[in-house]
């Protein structure tokens, strides 16, 4: 057993690291956000006005609309992505096996934004795939919606994110013990029933978290928009941004900040809630 | 040690027809050969064992015959159709797994009526069959629970359970006892027997425990290193062993190298009359055929030694002596329990239980 004294000293760092960088900025968020701009100077007057801008404004309803639909649509297209190749992987990769695992990894590796601009020279008006899809003659000029839309973003936190939908779900998979999947097929299952009966609901764990990273990510996601969004394609976080930046509006950026944070907050309660109620042990 | 069985099975020693066919089947694991040649029948009803140690190929057949391997030559046959060209969701075969494997994200019930469900069974028929199978292994208070909140014994009897509900024409059971302590062990072995006689399925059951063979099968299927080294009836294997090996494996045996000249077998010290050819010989001679012999005189047919007792290990009802007959031949003796022995004793045998066993 450790002393008492030792216990306090050493959660110190972690108490400090959580309240400085954590708590006193959230705490100051949510002040901020109760303030107002006059005359381009904060005046300190608690006030809800912010939160009604927020409710009463469509402008940043539909930002925010259009953020959770991205997301979703992230989510949605990197567990298509993720959850064969995990499957295929854990189950029919054989010797390829680790080969294939350090292939998905490697990207990682790689700067976002390196990878945010080599969308860019592949999507634009003059890049490769509208340049290949010309040399092939399916089409006879530049196809404008490729880059700067919330087709190229979604396409684009697509490619970022499926590796980290992919591992939770592999480990998930990996973690499901062989002697289940032959007890099925000796119960009369083929592969399908075994893989909706035993493997889906054994893998859901690993599939909530995979998708809980997805969303969550992309849903403050602001780099992806800048590069390829363009006018269409933006997202709540460059409203923040802007509102921080250009507009000089820190309490509305702040009352936005906080109403990312309770949908977050709510969206990582709930993928726990779900993983325990699927867990098994 | 040749590829075919020492004792060929015989058709006549289990009732009904023969339902499943093992023909000439090879298995090899690259340049491994873990099954060499095997051919076994195993009737209508039958409580077949595939008796082995570990590395011998008893869970490879038994996978065989489930359709989780395939083999490398060879056929299975079953009531005149093939089998092991079937995927293993088509055998009309179940397995209990070793470690039970059952579906933890499943309560028993769904458990149990998994195999009902994929096969598409009328949800009327399946509760009732779900109930009936639980009642079968006494868990009715159980179909609610989870895998996790029951202990090995009930997990083995929910596994039992959702095998035999499917009703197989042949159950498999790989190791299904090793998981569970000796007592709980030795009361789901007279279980699985009563069992097995009230429902009727053929089980073919495989183990590395000699005891739990002899306990529960018809037959016992021995197998060394891939072969089929004895098929019989466990109070056939005990009293006929065919080789050494068999004579060793299924309870305790001394086995005896000699050789027989001029019609006259010996083995160190011990010399009795044999009719059969010249040569080099061992037989097996179990320690509870060897008997003291308190007035020092023998019958006909019988063999009379003069031994020391080098040692006494007190079992309860039987004692388990070990004797020097002279010569540095040592054996082992078990008599009823006698009370301290020691010094030179007069000990005999039948010839009759002194067997011939091959190397």
């Amino acid at each position: 057993m450790y002393s008492r004294t030792y216990k306090s000293l050493v959660s110190i760092p972690p108490l400090f690291w959580v309240g400085a960088f954590l708590l006193l900025p959230y705490a100051l968020m949510f002040a901020h956000s109760l303030w107002t701009v006059r005359e381009g100077v904060i005046v300190h007057q608690w006030n809800w006005e912010n939160y009604k801008t927020l409710f009463t404004n469509p402008l940043y309803a539909e930002v925010l609309f259009r953020t959770m639909r991205i997301a979703a649509s992230v989510t949605l297209c990197s567990l298509l992505l993720g959850y064969p190749l995990a499957y295929y992987l854990a189950f029919h990769a054989g010797a390829r096996k680790e080969l294939l695992y350090q292939l998905v990894i490697v990207p990682l590796w790689v700067s976002y934004l390196v990878r945010g601009y080599a969308w860019k020279t592949i999507l634009g008006s003059d890049g490769v795939l509208n340049a290949f899809l010309q040399y092939l003659h399916l089409t006879h000029e530049p196809v404008g919606f490729f880059l700067y839309s919330p087709f190229a973003v979604v396409l684009m936190l697509t490619h970022i994110y499926t590796p980290f939908v992919f591992l939770p779900i592999y480990a998930a998979l990996e973690h499901i013990p062989r002697p289940l999947l032959e007890a099925s097929q000796d119960l009369g299952a083929g592969s399908l029933q075994t893989f909706w009966r035993v493997i889906l609901p054994l893998s859901m764990p690993g599939l909530l978290a995979g998708a809980t990273f997805a969303f969550v990510l992309s849903l403050g996601d602001f780099l992806a928009p800048l590069l390829v969004g363009g006018p269409s394609g933006t997202m709540i976080a460059n409203v923040v941004q802007s509102l921080f930046g250009a507009a000089f509006d820190w309490p509305l950026g702040a009352a936005i900040s906080m109403g990312i944070l309770v949908i977050t907050i709510s969206l990582l309660f709930l993928g726990e809630f779900l993983e325990k109620r699927w867990a098994f042990k | 040690m040749s590829a075919s069985p020492a004792n060929p099975p015989e058709q006549n020693t289990a009732e009904g027809a023969t339902l499943l066919e093992v023909r000439n089947v090879s298995k090899r694991f690259g340049a491994t050969e873990v099954l060499k040649n095997i051919s076994l029948n195993i009737a209508c009803g039958e409580f077949l064992t595939l008796l082995g140690e570990s590395g011998s190929g008893k869970t490879t057949l038994l996978r065989l015959i489930a359709g989780f391997e395939q083999a490398t030559s060879g056929e299975i046959w079953m009531g005149g159709e093939r089998l092991d060209v079937l995927p293993p969701y088509k055998r009309p075969v179940n397995t209990v797994f070793q470690n039970y494997a059952l579906f933890p994200h499943l309560s028993a019930r769904d458990n149990i009526a998994y195999g009902l469900r994929v096969k598409r069974t009328p949800v009327s028929e399946i509760s009732g069959r779900v109930e009936e199978a639980l009642s079968m292994v006494k868990m009715q208070g159980f179909a609610a629970s989870r895998p996790s909140q029951l202990s090995g014994g009930q997990q083995q009897r929910i596994a039992l359970a959702r095998a035999l509900v499917n009703r197989p024409q042949l159950l498999l059971l790989d190791e299904p006892l090793s998981a569970l302590d000796a007592n709980l062990r030795k009361q789901m072995q007279s279980e699985l027997k009563a069992l097995q006689r009230e429902i009727g399925i053929t089980f073919l059951f495989v183990t590395h425990d000699q005891e739990e063979a002899m306990a529960l099968s018809d037959r016992i299927a021995l197998l060394r290193d891939g072969a089929l080294e004895q098929v019989a009836a466990p109070r056939e294997t005990y009293a006929r062993p065919a080789t050494a090996y068999a004579a060793q494996f299924i309870g305790q045996t001394n086995l005896l190298h000699g050789e027989i000249r001029g019609s006259i077998a010996t083995c160190g010290a011990l010399r009795w009359p044999c009719e059969e050819a010249d040569g080099s010989v061992v037989f097996s001679l179990r320690p509870e055929a060897i008997r003291l012999s308190a007035d020092g005189k023998r019958q006909t047919n019988e063999v009379r030694f003069r031994a020391a007792v080098r040692q006494q290990l007190y079992g309860g009802s039987t004692e388990l002596l070990e004797v020097d007959c002279g010569k540095g031949q040592t054996l082992r003796v078990r008599v009823p329990a006698c009370g301290r022995l020691t010094g030179e004793h007069d000990f005999v045998f039948s010839i009759s239980d002194a067997v011939r066993v091959q190397e």
